[in-house]
């Protein structure tokens, strides 16, 4: 895994990345990334990845750096 | 604890070899007035009511010329960047009026003043500028690069 900051990830959405948001999901439905979608970590799998595209990158994000 | 370490395990495991950890996150993303989406993306926030038209001065600047400037502006200061947007200084009206018009807007700043981030909620700042008696605050994103300035009366 890479870390990314801001003008990075800008770069990688220009670039067709696909953002991820692991928060749960009551925190993804009051505010998330424009186009992200949300797969918390507790259900992350096989089954809830299968929309993602392996050939574009996909970048994670939470609430911080913390 | 950060989720995504575990998470970008979890999908190299999957098969995913190009994975990316954003990581000052959502926090970062909204200090950039950045927009959202979600049930809370309208809440009030002074990143809508930001003023841009700001008198910005370089450091180099005489004060003749930053004085000159303000003078035919909306407001009484001026704020000191570089060429690219970050924010140096301020210079209040008490120096541009009573400082020598000779020496460069960079001696004379006041450096690295109070900034706040464009997420911050409205009615909160509105309050707490009300409450100082303060008739502006310098809005910035988190490498420093001016977005405006916030006004009372606009929030």
């Amino acid at each position: 895994m890479t870390a990314v900051l801001y003008p990075a990830l800008r770069r990688l959405l220009d670039d067709g990345a696909q953002l991820v948001e692991v928060l749960p999901v009551g925190e993804y439905t009051e505010m998330h990334l424009p186009g992200a979608v949300n797969i918390p970590l507790k259900t992350l799998d096989a089954a809830t990845t299968a929309g993602l595209d392996r050939s574009r990158p996909v970048v994670l994000y939470c609430w911080d750096a913390l | 604890m950060r989720y995504e370490p575990r998470a970008a395990c979890r999908l190299a495991t999957l098969g995913f070899t190009q994975v990316y950890d954003y990581v000052p996150g959502k926090v970062d993303w909204l200090a950039r007035n950045q927009p959202v989406e979600g049930t809370d993306a309208d809440t009030p926030t002074i990143g809508r009511h930001l003023r841009h038209e700001v008198t910005t001065a370089r450091p180099d600047e005489l004060i003749a010329q930053v004085r000159a400037r303000v003078a035919r502006s909306a407001h009484r200061f001026s704020l000191v960047t570089t060429a690219d947007g970050i924010l140096l200084g301020r210079l209040r009206a008490a120096v541009l009026d009573d400082t020598d018009p000779t020496r460069a807007a960079g001696e004379v700043m006041e450096a690295g003043p109070s900034t706040l981030r464009p997420h911050e909620p409205t009615a909160a700042i509105k309050d707490r500028l009300v409450g100082k008696g303060l008739t502006y605050a310098i809005v910035a994103d988190p490498d420093g690069r001016l977005l405006g300035t916030v006004h009372p009366g606009d929030l």
